[in-house]
């Protein structure tokens, strides 16, 4: 589930800025302060002195991209691992210590990046950052909490399956990205965690867990000058490191419409449909963020809600989402409905893609989705803990401290030509991968009993990839 | 334990559920609602207990130091009976408006179970003045999001965004506590999403289908029993008289509390107040909730047997509730089992012995009525229920017997308050918490809170987990996994796992 849930919630993720004007305490123009040690470790701090904490945000361009094949998981297995004993420490040290601070410490794997989180009272922060930088430079990954986190991370992955829209996200990217690493789960697979020895974790540690291929993000109640020296003290020491350019397989390119159904005994088909979209650097993300929220984006001031659960009480959540990242990640629509109506509220899917293709947006949609996405910065950015990710966020994605500022202006600008433009480039309502997990005796066709003409039958087109 | 996502709290249902999800942190928090072991229930009230112990101790004389929020609290009641907390916060020129019902599935009747989550659907449909679709709208148009939720004691309707809509939003609220019109095909329509919702919460997912089974065994008096969401039955037969005439009796400003939060200035917002929810008349106080869940005098078992992965272990016991001095201590038991990866059952049947994916205690300390403590775990494969409900056992008697350590409780008490600061960090949660608390219990239970958590000792957690915890007051689930084929894919070939 993890990328869908992701593409669902991306547009809004992006605009978490804003209010950085009403906080920002230095300028008002950028969110922060940007500044690098001598090791590459490039950090950015944002002075925030409402309450007596402070949070740390690093990521580490250690994500599900550096998986290997064979290996899916490392990445996530190895952020995991950190808090699981270090040379110092024992993992139940660790969490005593931790505990004991009410401090929260944290690690977990991405698709683009691994991402280490603290968050403590000022007043612990000396031993909060001793332990960070002990989890962070000198993990042990002995062999016992290897096993022991591997057997944990299999049975989480099984027990996931009795959600059914996981099911239905994983078969979704699995399809979409084949062998490209977006295409297995950030937790990995059964197989890969298999392979994964304690040796394969500190090399893959060694390589990637590097000052020069991370960014520190900071925010909380300290001066800069005091961000500067902890920062200095506790991150000055590591050493940089020769960073291997990553090695991706082309992600296969669909040829014509796919339709996967997954039986399973549920009162709900659980419906994901659509295409390959964008990466976060394709310039034509704000065109995109614009035309999502009208199609299905916006909730309740989409057309998707609109028509499948308002106007026809077809579904309880129906949404459309993207998902950018270093690579460009899926765009789909998902929802659930009872078996019984699967096909109906497909083919409802299926005719908003088609309209906003064939026909410009009204003017009152485009300006209403404009005002929603500039106007709602303000609360994107109203905690530490948003507040330090948006700054990881902006520099992680080469968009600047300044972005808050220049993000008005790219969406004020477009136009319902734009918008018709992304929507006939990005949404494929005759060429879609289609995934369906639902109870088939109880599906009318195509997705039931009865074949439908063309569909499953497809099963075997060739992938082709990108140029 | 941490809250991992709306959609998760079992007791608190969002009626837009995409919405809930846009509420949510970014992508990485976002994807933790997948995260395994998560435990569908009540998460919210340790939340929110959260926040309130921290207010407290920003409150208490010699507490940490901090702005005294409890102090800027604005406290007034309307002449028609309605009560308005404001609280300031210009840290950025947002505000939160939350208007708070007393009525929740605590007041529904059997056959008509469900109806207070229906009513909060159709909250939405519109009046005289507001078209059907215009409600959420206009908040969005202005940067605003809106949703609501209702839980067994309270229904509740909030609009975040920018503060130069509040008097607008604070019109619209006002207006549809008394206006609202929905026509019968609406109404029609409306049942048709919740019952989807039901497919989705609960009879597509084990382990939260399991949790109503639970409690329908747990209560047989008290209304408890029944689900936030309603009996699919119910739902589907409530009638669009009986909905209007559940409306018109708790939709009334005697029977709610307004709060905002965030950049204000508190007297010009009282008098917005007045302007608005003021011309409101009130309306006959809403019948009593008298039920009264009897003694329980033995042990209660339910197994489900449904098609899931894993088994599921749930034991639930009789506690009482903030009115009780034994509350407290409950709270604290609630931590030392279960806050943190060092914590008891973590440790030991986490880590340790590997015997549960995950494990772990909750403790409903502000519901309006006595409620429950609970314990569960889901085995890891390999692993047995009876291996699981012995081992949790196990740490109960070692509670009855044995005192915590002294520095264990102290870790306890750290843990609230550190994350007490940290839970703050959202204006949202403040209003949330004073809402909540004043609409289960008196909102100034704040005052009394920290103290009272402070002078718990080691020898009040034993007293506790020996009244309380004990085998005539249990009632436990077991989610009992049927075999079945693994799920069945059409386009991969043979031997093709769907991870």
């Amino acid at each position: 589930m993890d990328r869908l849930i992701k593409t669902f919630s991306c547009w809004l993720l992006i605009i978490l800025v804003w209010s950085g004007a009403a906080l920002a305490a230095a300028s008002p123009r950028v969110l922060g302060v940007r500044e690098k040690l001598p090791n590459g470790l490039v950090w950015l701090f944002s002075e925030q002195s409402g309450l007596p904490l402070v949070t740390l945000k690093l990521l580490v361009k250690a994500g599900t991209l550096q998986d290997p094949k064979g290996k899916e998981g490392l990445a996530n297995l190895t952020a995991s691992l950190l808090l699981s004993g270090t040379q110092r420490r024992s993992a139940t040290q660790i969490a005593q210590e931790l505990d004991f601070l009410g401090a929260r410490l944290g690690a977990a794997g991405g698709d683009d990046f691994a991402e280490v989180s603290l968050t403590i009272l000022k007043k612990d922060l000396a031993a909060g950052l001793d332990l960070f930088q002990d989890i962070l430079l000198h993990p042990a990954f002995a062999p016992p909490e290897v096993r022991r986190k591997v057997a944990e991370i299999k049975a989480s992955l099984k027990s996931d399956e009795d959600e059914p829209m996981v099911v239905a996200s994983r078969a979704f990217n699995k399809d979409l990205f084949g062998a490209f690493p977006y295409g297995h789960p950030i937790r990995g697979t059964q197989a890969g965690l298999t392979a994964i020895t304690p040796k394969t974790l500190k090399e893959f540690h060694r390589r990637y867990y590097r000052p020069n291929n991370a960014i520190l993000s900071v925010s909380g109640d300290l001066t800069l000058d005091e961000a500067r020296k902890w920062v200095t003290q506790i991150f000055g020491s590591w050493p940089a490191g020769e960073i291997p350019p990553p090695q991706l397989p082309p992600i296969p390119r669909l040829q014509e419409d796919r339709v996967v159904v997954i039986d399973k005994d549920i009162s709900q088909a659980n419906i994901i449909l659509g295409n390959l979209g964008i990466s976060r650097a394709n310039p034509d993300f704000y065109a995109l963020q614009v035309m999502n929220y009208i199609l299905g984006g916006g909730g309740f001031a989409s057309r998707l809600m609109d028509n499948i659960r308002v106007n026809r009480g077809l579904a309880y959540s129906v949404s459309s989402g993207f998902s950018p990242g270093l690579e460009p990640g899926p765009i789909a629509v998902s929802l659930e409905t009872k078996n019984a109506s699967s096909a109906e509220a497909v083919a409802q899917v299926l005719a908003e893609m088609r309209r906003i293709r064939q026909e410009p947006v009204t003017a009152a949609e485009l300006s209403d989705a404009k005002s929603y996405l500039i106007g709602s910065f303000p609360r994107k950015m109203d905690s530490l803990a948003k507040r330090a990710w948006l700054m990881a966020y902006a520099e992680f994605y080469g968009l600047g401290l300044d972005y808050p500022w220049r993000y008005p202006d790219l969406i004020r600008n477009l136009t319902p030509g734009d918008i018709q433009r992304v929507a006939a480039k990005y949404l494929h309502p005759d060429k879609y991968l289609l995934v369906v997990v639902g109870k088939k005796s109880a599906m009318p066709p195509p997705f039931g009993v009865a074949p439908r003409a063309g569909g499953e039958e497809k099963k075997d087109v060739k992938k082709q990839t990108h140029p | 334990m941490m809250v991992r996502n709306f959609k998760n709290i079992g007791v608190t249902l969002i009626t837009k559920m995409i919405k809930a999800r846009f509420l949510n942190p970014p992508k990485k928090e976002a994807r933790s609602r997948r995260r395994p072991g998560r435990f569908p229930w009540p998460l919210l009230p340790v939340m929110a207990l959260a926040c309130l112990l921290l207010l407290a101790i920003l409150s208490a004389p010699g507490g940490a130091a901090g702005p005294n929020l409890f102090d800027l609290v604005v406290e007034h009641q309307l002449k028609n009976g309605l009560k308005v907390l404001l609280l300031k916060e210009p840290r950025a020129p947002i505000i939160s408006l939350q208007v708070w019902y007393r009525v929740g599935s605590r007041n529904e009747e059997l056959g008509k179970t469900g109806i207070s989550h229906l009513t909060e659907h159709l909250m939405f449909k519109g009046t005289e003045k507001y078209g059907p679709k215009d409600f959420s709208r206009l908040v969005q148009k202005a940067g605003g999001n809106d949703n609501a939720f209702t839980s067994r004691n309270y229904t509740a309707y909030f609009e975040n965004g920018p503060k130069t809509e509040l008097p607008r939003w604070l019109e619209m609220e006002a207006d549809r506590m008394r206006n609202l019109k929905v026509s019968q095909e609406d109404f029609d329509t409306e049942k048709k999403v919740v019952l989807e919702e039901r497919r989705l919460r609960t009879e597509d997912d084990p382990v939260n289908f399991l949790m109503e089974e639970v409690m329908a065994t747990t209560f047989k008096a008290h209304p408890y029993q029944w689900p936030v969401i309603g009996w699919f039955h119910d739902i589907e037969t409530i009638s669009r008289d009986e909905f209007l005439q559940y409306y018109r009796r708790y939709y009334s400003p005697n029977n709610c509390t307004v709060v905002v939060v965030g950049d204000i200035d508190p007297q010009e917002t009282l008098k917005q107040i007045e302007a608005t929810f003021g011309a409101l008349p009130a309306g006959p106080p809403p019948p009593p909730v008298t039920a009264l869940e009897p003694r329980q005098w033995g042990e209660r078992r339910v197994v489900v047997h449904r098609e899931a992965q894993l088994p599921f272990l749930i034991m639930a016991y009789h506690t009482p509730n903030w009115r009780d001095p034994d509350a407290y201590p409950l709270e604290m038991l609630a931590r030392v089992l279960s806050q943190g990866r060092s914590s008891r059952l973590y440790h030991n049947l986490v880590y340790k012995e590997k015997l549960a994916l995950d494990a772990g205690a909750d403790y409903n300390f502000d519901s309006t009525d006595p409620s429950v403590f609970t314990l569960y775990g889901q085995p890891l494969p390999g692993k047995t229920v009876p291996q699981l409900e012995a081992a949790l056992e196990g740490e109960v008697k070692r509670l009855q017997t044995e005192l915590v350590g002294e520095k264990e409780l102290q870790k306890a008490k750290n843990q609230t308050v550190a994350s007490f600061y940290m839970r703050l960090d959202s204006l949202f949660y403040r209003g949330m918490l004073l809402g909540r608390l004043e609409t289960v219990a008196k909102w100034t239970l704040i005052k009394e809170f920290v103290p009272k958590i402070l002078q718990v000792t080691r020898e009040d957690v034993r007293r506790v987990a020996r009244k309380y915890l004990v085998a005539n007051n249990r009632n436990v689930g077991i989610l009992s996994p049927i075999k079945t084929d693994k799920p069945k894919m059409e386009r991969f070939s043979p031997g093709g796992q769907i991870n």
